[in-house]
C-alpha cells in the first residue's frame, strides 16, 4: 500500500478523490442541484445496494464456476443448470416441509451429489481434453435444461422467505434530511437480502478461511498452481477434484435457492446465471476466488446500475466492463496469466 | 484441441488431368443429385428442409472454418448471422417501417456483410486476446450480450418483437422466396461458401492459419503474425455466416432476437459438431440430421410415446453421444468405418494394398 502510493502518488490521489466522493455520495444527504441531476439519493442507493446483493448471487454462483475451472480446467457450462436444479429442488422442499432453512443443506447435498455424479463418471474419462470437456457439459445443460422443463414447465416458481426474514429493516444510511422539520429518514431495505449480502460474504470469507488456511486449502491452491507435480508428489488429486466439483457444484445449487428468493425461477434463468458467473470470471480472473467476488460486486452494480439510470443499454455497460477488462488486462483483473 | 489434423491433399504438379477429373465421382453424382431434387422433391421439402439445411450448413461453416482450421471454438457466428440479416431488416424495408430506412438492395447487402464483418472483426480482436477454451466462454459471454441488447433495444434493433415482413428484392422478377427459385439461391450460395472453404483451406493463408493452430509458437518465430491471422479468420467466416443469416431472415420473412438467442448459438455448435469439424462438409451433413430431427421430432417422438415437446432432449442426448464417443463427428464414424472395410478388405486378399 505505501509502495503503491510512493510510486503512484497521482493515482493514488484520484483514488482517494473518488472513494471520498462516493463515501459522500452514499453517507451525506443529497443537496438539490444533484437531485435535480441524478434523480432522489433513494433511486441511487437502491440501486447500489441492489447491485450489491446482486453481486452477493453472482458471487455465490461464479465462485463454484471458477474453482472448478482454476483446479481442474473443466469450463462447466452445465453450471447454470446446477443453479437451476438447486432452485427447484430447494422450492420443493421448502414447500412441502414448509422450512426455508431446511432447503439449504438439502440442495447442498443433491446437487453437490449430482457434482460428484458428473466429474466421477464423465469429466474425469476426459481429463485433458478441454474442449470436449466443455462440449460434454453444454450437452449436458441442454438435457437438463429439457427434463426441467418437463417436469417443472415453463412457468415461474419463487420461494417465500421465512417470517423473520420478511419485510424491510432500516439501514444506518441517510435517504432524505426533510429541509422544514429536520426530521431524518433512514433508508428502508428488505431484510432478506441484507442477510443474504451477509450471509454470501460470510461463505466467502470461509473459503479463503479454508483455501489460505487448511491442508485441504493448500492442496487446492498446489493444484490450481500445477496438478501435474502435485500428482507426482502422492497426493491422490482425483479425491481433491471430486470435492472441489462437489462443492462448487453445491453452492451454485444454494445460490439457486437465494435466487429463487430473490427473484423468481424460469427456464432460461440456467443460462442467465451461465452468463453471469461467465462475465464475472471473466473479470474478475480465472480460478481465483477473490477476483470472482471483486467481478461480482462490479457485474452486480453495473446491471443495476444501467438498469435503473440507461434502460435499454444496461446489457452494453456489462458487456464494455468485460471489453475493456480482456483488451488490458486479458488475465481479469486478479487472474494470473498461465 | 484435436478437431481437424488433415492436412488438405494437393494436386501434385504431375496431376495435369483437367479439373474436371480431378473431382472423385461421389461429388459428381452429389451435384447432380442436389440440382435434379426438384423434380422428385415437394415444396416443402425444397423450402423448409434444404433450405434451413443449407443456411444452418452455411452458419456452422463459418464454425468450422475457425475451429477446424484456426482451432478457435466460436459461439459467436450465430450473432454474426443475426446481425447481417438485422441490418438486412434495418437498411432495407420491412414491416416495421418505423425503424426500417427502406434503402435498395444494391446499398443493403453489401452494407450487411461489412457490418457483420466488423463486428466480428472486433470480436474477434477481443476473442484473440486469450486463447485456448477462453475463446469458447468469452464469445458465448459476446453473443448473449449481443441477445439480450437486441431485446433491450427499441431504437435500433426493434426490441422484443423485431422485424417482419423482411422480403428479398424481387431481382429479374422473380420471386426468390417461392421454393423452386429459394432452393436454388440457397443451394448455390451454400456451393459457393463451401467451395471458398475448400479453396482458403489450401490457400497460403489457410495454410498459415492451420499452423497457428497447431503451433503458434512456432509459426511467431517463423515470422507470421498470429494474433493477425487469427482475426483475419474471424473476418473472413464472418462472410459464410452473413450469407447464412441473411438468407434465414429471408427464409423466415422475419428476424427477433429469439432467432439468435444462446440457444441458436448453442445450436450451431451442435450441428457443426455432429456433422463433424475436420472437413467442411461437416456442417452440412449436421445441419441435414438436425434439420430432418427438428422438422419429423413430432413423429419420431410420438413413435415412443413421448410429446412432441421433447425435441430438445433428442438434441441433447444424441449430442452427447456424438461427444462422447465420436468426437469428430458422423463424418469421423464413416471414416472409420471405411478404415475397418478397407482393413478387412486388405486381410481378405491377403493383405498388400
Amino acid at each position: 500500500m505505501d509502495n503503491f502510493i510512493k510510486r503512484y502518488p497521482l493515482w493514488s490521489l484520484i483514488f482517494f478523490l473518488l472513494a471520498a466522493a462516493f463515501l459522500c455520495l452514499v453517507l451525506a444527504p443529497w443537496p438539490p442541484e444533484l437531485v435535480a441531476v441524478w434523480g432522489r439519493k433513494q433511486i441511487f442507493l437502491n440501486a447500489l445496494l441492489g447491485g450489491i446483493t446482486l453481486g452477493a448471487l453472482y458471487f455465490l454462483v461464479a465462485a463454484g464456476f471458477t474453482l472448478i475451472f482454476g483446479l481442474m480446467r473443466v469450463v462447466n457450462l452445465a453450471h447454470g443448470s446446477l443453479f437451476l436444479i438447486g432452485g427447484y429442488v430447494g422450492y420443493e422442499v421448502a414447500t412441502a416441509s414448509g422450512s426455508w432453512l431446511l432447503a439449504f443443506p438439502t440442495v447442498f447435498i443433491v446437487v453437490g451429489l449430482l457434482g460428484l455424479l458428473m466429474q466421477f463418471f464423465i469429466f474425469s474419462k476426459m481429463e485433458g481434453e478441454e474442449l470436449r470437456q466443455t462440449l460434454v457439459s453444454i450437452g449436458l445443460s441442454i438435457v437438463f435444461a429439457d427434463l426441467m422443463l418437463w417436469w417443472w414447465g415453463g412457468q415461474s416458481y419463487s420461494i417465500l422467505a421465512p417470517q423473520f426474514l420478511q419485510g424491510p429493516m432500516e439501514l444506518p444510511l441517510v435517504s432524505n434530511i426533510n429541509d422544514a422539520t429536520g426530521v431524518v429518514t433512514w433508508l428502508r431495505y428488505p431484510a432478506v437480502r441484507v442477510w443474504i449480502l451477509v450471509a454470501a460474504i460470510v461463505i466467502g470469507i470461509a473459503m479463503w478461511l479454508v483455501l489460505n488456511r487448511t491442508a485441504l486449502g493448500m492442496l487446492i491452491r498446489a493444484g490450481v498452481d500445477d496438478r501435474e507435480m502435485l500428482a507426482a508428489s502422492g497426493v491422490r488429486i482425483h479425491l481433491v477434484f471430486l470435492a472441489v466439483f462437489g462443492f462448487g457444484a453445491g453452492l451454485a445449487g444454494i445460490a439457486g435457492i437465494i435466487g429463487a428468493t430473490f427473484q423468481s425461477l424460469s427456464p432460461g434463468e440456467d443460462t442467465r446465471f451461465l452468463l453471469a458467473s461467465l462475465v464475472v470470471v471473466i473479470v474478475g480472473g480465472m480460478g481465483s476466488i477473490v477476483g470472482a467476488a471483486l467481478g461480482a460486486l462490479i457485474i452486480g452494480v453495473a446491471e443495476q446500475m444501467g438498469f435503473v439510470y440507461a434502460p435499454t443499454y444496461s446489457i452494453v455497460l456489462t458487456f464494455l466492463i468485460m471489453a475493456a477488462v480482456l483488451a488490458f488486462r486479458p488475465q481479469g483483473l486478479l487472474g494470473t496469466r498461465r | 484441441m484435436s478437431v481437424a489434423d488433415q492436412a488438405p491433399r494437393f494436386a501434385s504438379p504431375a496431376d495435369q488431368r483437367m479439373w474436371s477429373e480431378r473431382i472423385p465421382a461421389p461429388w459428381w453424382i452429389l451435384g447432380l443429385i442436389l440440382l435434379l431434387l426438384p423434380i422428385v422433391a415437394n415444396n416443402f421439402w425444397l423450402f423448409q428442409i434444404m433450405g434451413w439445411t443449407f443456411i444452418l450448413g452455411m452458419i456452422g461453416l463459418s464454425l468450422m472454418f475457425l475451429a477446424g482450421y484456426g482451432g478457435m471454438v466460436s459461439l459467436l457466428q450465430m450473432s454474426i448471422a443475426g446481425l447481417a440479416g438485422y441490418m438486412v431488416a434495418i437498411l432495407g424495408p420491412s414491416g416495421a417501417a418505423n425503424v426500417s430506412l427502406g434503402l435498395s438492395w444494391w446499398i443493403v447487402l453489401p452494407a450487411a456483410f461489412l457490418i457483420a464483418a466488423l463486428f466480428a472483426t472486433m470480436c474477434g480482436a477481443l476473442a484473440v486476446r486469450t486463447d485456448g477454451i477462453y475463446t469458447i466462454m468469452i464469445t458465448l459471454a459476446i453473443a448473449a450480450a449481443f441477445f439480450y441488447f437486441t431485446r433491450q433495444n427499441y431504437s435500433i434493433f426493434n426490441g422484443y418483437s423485431g422485424f417482419n415482413l423482411v422480403l428479398p428484392p424481387k431481382l429479374f422478377g422473380v420471386n426468390w422466396r417461392d421454393p423452386l427459385p429459394f432452393y436454388y439461391l440457397t443451394l448455390a450460395c451454400a456451393a459457393l461458401c463451401y467451395g471458398a472453404v475448400v479453396y482458403l483451406a489450401r490457400s497460403p493463408f489457410g495454410l498459415a492459419l492451420q499452423g497457428v493452430r497447431d503451433n503458434p509458437r512456432r509459426m511467431a518465430a517463423l515470422g507470421f503474425n498470429v494474433t493477425a491471422h487469427r482475426v483475419a479468420a474471424y473476418a473472413l467466416a464472418s462472410v459464410f455466416a452473413s450469407t447464412g443469416g441473411i438468407l434465414l431472415v429471408w427464409q423466415n420473412a422475419q428476424i427477433a432476437p429469439g432467432t439468435i438467442g444462446i440457444s441458436s448459438a448453442i445450436d450451431v455448435l451442435v450441428v457443426a459438431v455432429v456433422g463433424g469439424m475436420r472437413r467442411p462438409l461437416g456442417p452440412f451433413i449436421g445441419a441435414f440430421i438436425y434439420v430432418l430431427l427438428q422438422v419429423f421430432s413430432t413423429d419420431i417422438l410420438g413413435f415412443f410415446g413421448f410429446s412432441a415437446d421433447r425435441f430438445k432432449l433428442i438434441i441433447g442426448i444424441g449430442f452427447l453421444a456424438i461427444v462422447l464417443f465420436s468426437p469428430d463427428g458422423v463424418l469421423g464414424l464413416w471414416d472409420r468405418w471405411r478404415a475397418r472395410m478397407a482393413a478387412r478388405k486388405a486381410v481378405a486378399t491377403g493383405g498388400g494394398a
